[in-house]
C-alpha cells in the first residue's frame, strides 16, 4: 500500500520525500494555480495577505500551513473567488479568476470546509449530486456518480437516502468530500477538513486521503495549523506568517529546516505526539 | 335572548357575515404574503434597505386600527370603497410578521451551508430557490400563521367603516347595548383565529421535514 508507505514516511522515515517529488515533477509546466503578487485587504482594513506569490503544480498536495489568522483561508477563497484580491492576480488554469465566469471557476473546483456545510434539508444522495444536478447530467449517470462516489470515500451505498443529521461527523465529512468530488473537479480546495473530528477518525481520513490522491492526482490546495496533518499529506508545504509566504519546502526539507519558525513548529508537533501519545508508529 | 338563539335565528346572517370575514382577512393575507416575502428576501440583499423598511412595517404596526382607517380615508381608489380600504389596512398589518420573519429565516441560515453553497459554483438564485428558502420556509410559515391571527382578529374592526365582516354584529350589539349579539359576531371571530391558528400550525408541522 503505497499510502502506507507515506504514512510512514512522513512520520519518520525517509522514504517519503522520494514517493512525494516524482507527483510534482511529472506535473506539467504550467501551474494549475498561481498567485502573482497577490494583496488582499478587506474594505479599508488592514491587509490580510500581503504580496503573496506562489505556484501550485498540477496533481500536487500543497498544504498551506500557519497559525489562525495568518491568510490561509484567505488564500484559498482567493482561488474559488469567494474573495477578490485587492492588488495582483490569482492564475487558475492559465486564467486570471477575474476573467473566468465565476460559476464555472468555481464548478471546476471541488471545496471542502472544516464545518462541511451539507445541506440538511437534502439527502446524501442529493447532497453528493448537487453539482451533477446543476450540471443537468441524466438521473443514471448522476446515480452512478454518487454510488461510485460513496464508495471511493468508503460509505455504505445505503447512506445515501440518510440526511445528514442522521450521519457522524466523520461519515459527514466524507459526504463532504464526495460531494466536492462530484463532478470531478481537478482542483480540490480543503480548509481543515479533518480539524473538528476526533482523533482516532481525523486519522483513518488523513490515511484515506492520502490512498484516494494516490489515485486521483487532483490538484489539492489543503489549509492546515496542524504541522503533522501537514507533514502527512503534502507533497510540499507553504508556511504562511501574518500573510505572507515565509518558507516552501517538501515535508523532508520542512523537517531539515534550521529555520527558528520551523523548530518552533516541529517541536510543538514533537511536545504534541508525547502529550496524546498519537502519532508513533 | 342568548346568544344561541340568536345565532340560530340569524344563522344566515351569522354565515355570510362569516364567509365576508374570511374574505377580507383572507384576501388580505394573501396579498400581504405576495409583497412581504419578496420584500423579506429584498431586505437580506440589499441590507441598506433592512432598517427603512423593517422600521415602516414597526411603525404601521403601532398606529391604532381606527386611525389607521383614518388615514386610508383619502387615499385614491382604496378610499372610494370600504372593503377595498379594510383590506389595505389588513394587508398593511399583515405585512411586519411576514417581512420579519422572511428576513430572519434567511438570515439564520447556517453560514458554512452558504458558503459551501456559494463556493461549490450555485448561482444567487439557485442559492435562494434551493437553499435558503427551504431552509428558512418553516420560520416564514411562523409568520403567515402569526399575520393570519392578526388579520382575522383586526377584520372585526373593518365594520366601523361598513366593510362588514363579523365586526357588524359587535358594533350592533354595541349600539343595542345587547350582550348576544356582541358575542354572536364575537364567538365564531375568536373561533375563526383559533382555528387559523391551528390549521397553519398543523401545516406548519407537516411542512417540518424529517432532516431536523
Amino acid at each position: 500500500m503505497p499510502s502506507v508507505v507515506k504514512l510512514f514516511g512522513a512520520l519518520g522515515s525517509s522514504a517519503s520525500a522520494v514517493v512525494k517529488c516524482s507527483g510534482a515533477m511529472t506535473a506539467s509546466p504550467e501551474p494549475a494555480i498561481e498567485f502573482r503578487n497577490v494583496s488582499y485587504a478587506p474594505h479599508g482594513a488592514s491587509e490580510i495577505l500581503r504580496d503573496f506569490n506562489l505556484a501550485i503544480h498540477r496533481g500536487e498536495t500543497l498544504v498551506l500551513l500557519g497559525r489562525s489568522g495568518s491568510g490561509k483561508t484567505t488564500s484559498l477563497k482567493l482561488i474559488n473567488n469567494l474573495v477578490s484580491p485587492t492588488s495582483g492576480t490569482v492564475m487558475v488554469e492559465g486564467r486570471s479568476t477575474a476573467d473566468w465566469d465565476v460559476i464555472r471557476l468555481r464548478r471546476m473546483i471541488g471545496y471542502v470546509i472544516q464545518e462541511i456545510g451539507l445541506f440538511p434539508h437534502f439527502t446524501v444522495q442529493r447532497n453528493i449530486a448537487l453539482i451533477p444536478n446543476l450540471e443537468r447530467w441524466s438521473p443514471e449517470r448522476v446515480n452512478a456518480r454518487v454510488r461510485e462516489l460513496l464508495s471511493l470515500v468508503g460509505l455504505d451505498p445505503q447512506l445515501a437516502s440518510r440526511y445528514p443529521r442522521e450521519l457522524s461527523g466523520g461519515q459527514r465529512q466524507r459526504v463532504g468530500v464526495a460531494r466536492a468530488l462530484g463532478a470531478d473537479p481537478p482542483i480540490l480546495l480543503m480548509d481543515e477538513p479533518f480539524g473538528a473530528l476526533d482523533p482516532i477518525t481525523r486519522t483513518e481520513l488523513q490515511r484515506e486521503f492520502l490512498s484516494l490522491q494516490e489515485r486521483l492526482r487532483k490538484t489539492v490546495v489543503f489549509v492546515t495549523h496542524d504541522v503533522r496533518e501537514a507533514l502527512l499529506l503534502a507533497d510540499r508545504i507553504a508556511l504562511m506568517e501574518s500573510g505572507r509566504l515565509t518558507a516552501l519546502y517538501t515535508p523532508q526539507e520542512f523537517k531539515l529546516s534550521k529555520d527558528p519558525l520551523i523548530s518552533a513548529y516541529l517541536e510543538s508537533a514533537a511536545t504534541d505526539v508525547n502529550a496524546d501519545g498519537r502519532g508513533t508508529p | 335572548m342568548n346568544v344561541w338563539h340568536f345565532m340560530a335565528q340569524n344563522r344566515v346572517e351569522v354565515l355570510d357575515l362569516t364567509l365576508e370575514h374570511l374574505w377580507l382577512a383572507g384576501v388580505s393575507i394573501f396579498i400581504a404574503v405576495l409583497v412581504g416575502v419578496p420584500l423579506g428576501i429584498l431586505i437580506t440583499r440589499w441590507p441598506v434597505l433592512d432598517k427603512p423598511i423593517l422600521g415602516s412595517a414597526n411603525i404601521i404596526q403601532t398606529i391604532p386600527s381606527l386611525a389607521l382607517f383614518g388615514f386610508l380615508l383619502p387615499a385614491p381608489w382604496f378610499g372610494e370603497r370600504a372593503d377595498r380600504m379594510a383590506i389595505l389596512a389588513l394587508t398593511l398589518y399583515a405585512l411586519l410578521p411576514l417581512i420579519r420573519n422572511t428576513y430572519i429565516g434567511i438570515r439564520n441560515v447556517d453560514s458554512a451551508v452558504l458558503e459551501a453553497a456559494r463556493g461549490m459554483g450555485m448561482t444567487d438564485r439557485q442559492v435562494l430557490f434551493q437553499v435558503q428558502l427551504p431552509l428558512s420556509l418553516g420560520v416564514i410559515i411562523a409568520g403567515v400563521r402569526v399575520a393570519t391571527v392578526i388579520c382575522v382578529g383586526l377584520a372585526t374592526i373593518a365594520a366601523a367603516i361598513g366593510a362588514g365582516g363579523l365586526g357588524e354584529f359587535i358594533f350592533r350589539g354595541l349600539a343595542m347595548v345587547s350582550n348576544a349579539v356582541i358575542l354572536a359576531g364575537a364567538i365564531p371571530a375568536a373561533l375563526l383565529a383559533l382555528l387559523a391558528d391551528f390549521g397553519l400550525g398543523l401545516l406548519e408541522k407537516r411542512l417540518r421535514p424529517r432532516y431536523q
